[in-house]
């Protein structure tokens, strides 16, 4: 039992910062453009993408630095070139193109790489056990995967707090034109943010894929996810997609774990349902079967009790 | 006195007139849809076009949503399929139960089922706009598509609910086994629904919606809720979509979670914006459009789903107001008649752009056959022409063609735009004297 | 009114599409099969290696001569993997005169065509169609809802499951077996039959988790391993395919599980390579109606052919037997008429492409043949075949024959007059 806590909580943990790497990144461009980016998700899997392909040739660690920088670049590009153009149509016209944008991109990956996963390694220098809890190993590959975040996430509050470049950018955030009247290129900026959230995105790619199956599926699956977890944290608010991260990480990964069902909870209570009635086929889900539904729950709840997440400064 | 007696004479005439020209068109559409099978008989075509019947009550539905109130939604295809499922499983009690309730008024149960679940998500959901709004029925649309494998009673599990519409009540002896006759249904509901959804846009109601779209702060000034606005609008959208679904039950005779799904939700978007989502008449060519294609195009190319991805990017990017957009743009210039002006330059536009198009089509394909289908060898037909991806020739031509069209439609796009200011201007002109 | 003259050309433009709809010219000359599966999106990967598959028997049985005389064909149809767009696929198909259609992946899509079957033909008398599943295993397709019209080639699962647990009554080293599988009719009907079968054939085995996951959602199957683990199994069932066998397979190599896994779908698209990448030799178990190592010449000689063409295996050995039992049933009922031909598949024995005897019964149309259990692991030299390039191979532990492998049917079949 404990055994299974431990375990579950660092996998919770580890997820948690997986997903707060992409989220990050997503909420950094949500609080700039006021659009949450569907395509969000797709750089990540371009980010695996690249990384599996760089890694065949030179190996995982140029792979590491090179295909994130790769990704930036194109995200960037794509906001110059697409989301720029598109913004004056207004915030459901950059929205939907950025839902365009994510089919797009699905299909382009399906088209280079082909629809079947591919053979993404874990390199040998960690392919290895870390330590032993009780009985079960834990692969020294995802604690590399925690310190990466980890070190990402400190090395992003550093920047955005404590330099002059991350000044700006916050400055550019809240009030864009006063930054513009300052004589700053606030398009640059945003551009450039626009492409380190894709890198960011990037790099969680570049490290998952070899721990998950990298395959031309991967955005759709963690896409909504990443809304969910933006929206909960609050739209705007970087800590607060750290929190949500963690939170929503560890709820995955305890509820699969947990086997009871309201009728258990009845049964506490002396009570049985007959089994064949619509209620019970209600009451018989276990918490198990239903975790990859909680985050969705999780959400309209705070939806409608507190539409600014958590932590949020802004609405919409 | 004469003057008076002639003119009471003349206005029932004027008025019947008046009324013919107000509402000719409906009677057109209802004699269209007649028609239509007579024209094309194949089995084929017949299912395509209840196809087309369904959707375009569905992506009227959801235009009521997103042109009107300006609600973007990503689930709405839950009241779709949600009213799908109670029309099945209405079908299969009445059908056990020996109920003399004809087939025909099935979708008002779809309807009916669809406005409940519109009234209890919408009461959680239309508290909220914009992103907020979008995010919940992202959320709702998952929380209900999650649910369809867990409740397996009423949603059949994987394999879904199936019905037979031939064994309901016959009225005037209609079984509606051949599809013929499904047609029709479909063709009446779609013809009645358009007519309500029509309607309702040009009662107050309607532009109470418009005004929330514009400026939701500014409505509660002149004392209109707009919570309310957006609530009675989401259970308006809700009602036509369960009669959508209902349409759809009865057409498959079998219903599963792919009906309340996010890509359906995802499919109805696509429709309504790519038609256009600021004319009433959008949703209809966009409902036309995406059905057809979505029968016809993986028939022609494998990677039709890259084709469909680059369409709706170019229609956000470059023609926001989607087909009927561009359409109503030159429909002054039809009344002007002046619209033989813009022939010329829009014939160059077309032929230039056309090149292009085949140009990066025939790219496409070949980085497709080399890619994806490499095992299969490199033969291929494209447009009737047998092609081999691993020669340079079809790609020297594909380039050529791209980067002759290319230049071609740069320089033939500011004539066509000029040409289409100065019949404007000049419609306006014809319009003031 | 704007409006109107909008509604004006909208309805003329409309006239455009429908007139492009190309019915495509009858070619007399071929018996058209039609294969409906997905052939883009994310099952593009399993629909084409089907398409080729079915190519390749085609063109064996064209270069004897064909079927009466004339050439077969495969004219594939996308279906995107949803039961709607199948049953307009479907349409389609009928609409070009072609009156075969198999199918395979997806008991839904496999339930509507068969439903579709049934309705259609029952309404439109001279017009039928024959649906044959090469893949659909859902046991209901032939008991509760099996229709004249359907034929099933592969072993439903509970078929498999029967093969399976007589399998296990014969090792008695199974003490604790762990359940696990995905949360949909497939991952329950596997649960209930093994279940049942094992009371019944093993009351001895301990069933120590019975684990149902959500299909295709989990990236993560630690903490699954983890309650495995905590179990202490020595062996699993799943019917896991696809990425969850995968991640599954994954995570319990990083955890180090050291258990024997009895499957259904580890030979399937992407398991070899996962089974290779989690470095389990010989533990992985799959139960199945072929594997290239079958030491049976024909079916080898067959292999070796197929994949110098195609540079994969044949993971459909039954669309062999499916594709040369039409023929012989077209050839038979000297007809190209679908109650003809049914009237002659069901019923008819052959001898199986991996050697032995199968037969197709008539109460449900279910097809019968040998089983085999094979284990995944290195090769020796009795494996000449490996799979996707891992260099390791499926090596041949038992064989079971069909009469081994039956099961009682609820069907109750509705005859044609």
């Amino acid at each position: 039992m404990l055994e299974l806590i431990l375990i579950s909580t660092l996998n919770g943990v580890l997820f948690g910062m997986l997903l707060f790497l992409m989220a990050s990144g997503l909420t950094l461009i949500f609080s700039m453009m006021g659009v949450l980016n569907f395509a969000h998700a797709s750089f990540y899997m371009l980010g695996a993408f690249f990384g599996f392909q760089i890694s065949r040739y030179v190996g995982f660690w140029p792979a590491l630095v090179v295909a994130p920088l790769l990704v930036g670049v194109v995200g960037a590009l794509v906001e110059r070139y697409g989301l720029r153009n598109v913004h004056r149509h207004g915030h459901v016209a950059e929205l939907l193109f950025t839902f365009g944008l994510a089919f797009v991109i699905e299909e382009i990956v399906q088209m280079i790489w082909g629809k079947a996963p591919v053979d993404y390694r874990i390199p040998p220098l960690l392919d290895f056990t870390a330590f032993t809890v009780f009985s079960t190993n834990y692969p020294a590959y995802k604690l590399f995967m925690l310190v990466i975040s980890i070190g990402i996430f400190i090395v992003l509050l550093a920047v955005l707090t404590r330099t002059r470049v991350g000044l700006i950018i916050r400055a550019s955030l809240t009030h864009p034109n006063m930054v513009a009247m300052l004589g700053h290129n606030v398009p640059r900026v945003f551009m450039l943010v626009f492409g380190l959230g894709c890198a960011l995105a990037a790099v969680a790619g570049v490290i998952a894929g070899p721990a998950l199956v990298t395959q031309s599926n991967m955005a759709g699956l963690l896409g909504p996810i990443l809304f969910v977890i933006v929206v909960i944290g609050g739209l705007g608010s970087v800590p607060g997609a750290f929190i949500a991260s963690l939170l929503i990480g560890l709820i995955q990964t305890f509820a699969v774990s947990v086997n009871a069902s309201l009728t258990d909870l009845i049964g506490t209570f002396g009570l049985t349902l007959d089994a064949r009635s619509p209620l019970a086929q209600l009451t018989n889900v276990t918490v198990a079967q239903i975790a990859p539904v909680i985050p969705y729950l999780l959400l309209v709840l705070i939806l409608v009790l507190r539409p600014t997440g958590l932590f949020g400064t802004r609405e919409t | 006195m004469t003057e008076v007696v002639a003119t009471r004479a003349a206005v029932p005439v004027r008025s019947w007139l008046a009324a013919l020209r107000r509402h000719g068109l409906w009677l057109v559409a209802a004699l269209l849809f007649l028609g239509l099978p007579l024209v094309f008989r194949s089995g084929t075509t017949l299912t395509m076009m209840s196809l087309m019947g369904i959707m375009i009550v569905f992506a009227l539905s959801y235009n009521m949503l997103l042109g009107q109130t300006g609600l973007l939604s990503f689930g709405h295809a839950v009241y779709y399929g949600l009213g799908a499922f109670f029309v099945v499983h209405a079908m299969n009690a009445i059908i056990r139960a020996k109920l003399p309730i004809p087939l025909p008024a099935m979708p008002l149960i779809g309807g009916t089922a669809g406005l409940a679940f519109a009234v209890i998500f919408g009461s959680v959901s239309t508290r909220r706009g914009g992103t907020a709004f979008a995010m919940i029925s992202l959320g709702l649309a998952e929380l209900v598509e999650s649910s369809s494998l867990i409740l397996r009673g009423f949603f059949g599990g994987e394999e879904g609910v199936t019905t037979n519409r031939t064994r309901m009540f016959r009225l005037f002896d209609w079984n509606f086994g051949p599809q013929i006759q499904v047609y029709y249904l479909i063709a009446g509901w779609c013809l009645i629904s358009m007519i309500a959804i029509y309607a309702l846009t040009h009662t107050p109601f309607g532009r109470m919606c418009n005004a929330v779209r514009e400026n939701p702060e500014r409505i509660e000034f002149i004392g209109c809720s707009r919570t309310m606005v957006r609530f009675i609008a989401f259970c308006l959208a809700g009602f036509f979509a369960g009669i959508a679904g209902g349409l759809a039950a009865i057409n498959f005779e079998i219903v599963n979670a792919s009906y309340v799904g996010l890509q359906q939700s995802g499919i109805v978007l696509l429709a309504a914006y790519i038609g256009g989502i600021g004319h009433f008449i959008g949703p209809v060519l966009g409902a036309i459009l995406v059905t057809y294609l979505q029968i016809m195009l993986s028939d022609v190319t494998e990677i039709w789903q890259l084709y469909f991805g680059l369409m709706f990017i170019a229609v956000v990017m470059f023609a926001p107001g989607g087909l009927a957009g561009l359409l109503m743009i030159h429909v002054p210039l039809v009344r002007a008649r002046v619209l033989h002006l813009l022939m010329p330059p829009y014939a160059l536009l077309l032929a230039a752009s056309s090149i292009a198009g085949v140009g990066a089509i025939v790219i496409v394909e070949l980085a497709h056959r080399l890619t994806v289908k490499a095992t299969e060898g490199a033969g291929m037909r494209l447009f009737g022409i047998s092609l081999d991806a691993e020669s340079a020739w079809p790609w020297l031509v594909a380039v050529a063609l791209v980067a002759g069209g290319g230049l071609l439609t740069r320089a033939a796009w500011p004539p066509a735009t000029r040409a289409l200011s100065d019949a404007t201007a000049a419609a306006q002109g014809a319009e003031r004297s | 009114m704007r409006y109107p003259n909008a509604l004006l050309i909208s309805c003329l433009c409309s006239l455009v599409p429908i007139v492009l709809v190309q019915t495509p010219a009858f070619a007399q000359d071929t018996v058209r099969i039609a294969y409906i599966d997905p052939l883009s999106g994310g099952g593009a990967s399993i629909g084409e290696v089907g398409v080729k598959t079915f190519q390749f028997i085609a063109d064996e049985i064209n270069a004897k001569g064909g079927v009466l005389g004339k050439k077969l064909e495969i004219v594939p149809y996308d279906n995107k993997l949803n039961p709607q767009e199948s049953l307009v696929q479907v349409q389609k198909a009928i609409d070009a005169g072609i009156r075969i259609v198999t199918q395979g992946n997806g008991s839904s899509v496999a339930a509507a065509i068969s439903d579709f079957a049934a309705k259609f033909n029952e309404r439109n008398p001279g017009k039928e169609f024959l649906f044959l599943n090469y893949a659909a295993v859902d046991p209901v397709l032939t008991n509760d809802k099996c229709n004249y019209w359907h034929f099933r080639w592969d072993a439903n699962s509970d078929i498999k499951m029967e093969a399976l647990t007589n399998y296990m009554k014969t090792w008695p080293s199974i003490k604790k077996l762990y359940l696990i599988n995905q949360d949909y009719s497939f991952g329950q009907a596997v649960r209930a039959a093994a279940k049942t079968m094992l009371s019944a054939k093993r009351p001895d085995i301990q069933i120590v988790g019975d684990e149902m996951h959500p299909l295709l959602k989990i990236t993560d199957f630690a903490p699954y391993v983890a309650k495995i683990k905590a179990s202490g199994a020595d062996s699993v069932v799943t019917g896991n395919w696809g990425q969850d066998f995968a991640l599954l397979l994954k995570a319990a190599a990083d955890a180090g599980l050291q258990v024997d896994w009895y499957t259904y779908y580890a030979g399937g698209t992407g398991g070899p390579t996962a089974i290779k990448q989690s470095g389990v030799n010989h533990r992985v178990f799959e139960i199945s109606e072929g594997h290239a190592n079958i030491p049976h010449r024909a079916s080898q000689d067959f292999e070796g052919v197929f994949r110098a063409k195609y540079e994969i295996g044949l993971i459909y050995p039954r669309v062999v037997n499916q594709m040369r039992m039409l023929a012989a049933a077209i050839d038979e009922a000297k007809s190209l008429e679908a109650p003809k031909i049914a009237a002659k598949l069901e019923g008819m024995k052959i001898d199986v492409f991996d050697g032995g005897d199968g037969f197709m019964r008539k109460d449900d149309h279910q097809f019968f043949q040998p089983m085999y259990i094979a284990s995944f692991g290195e090769r020796s030299d009795k494996e000449p075949f490996d799979e996707e390039k891992t260099g390791w191979g499926w090596r041949i532990i038992t064989r079971l024959d069909a009469a081994n492998t039956m099961l009682p049917t609820s069907c109750k079949m509705d005859r044609p007059s």
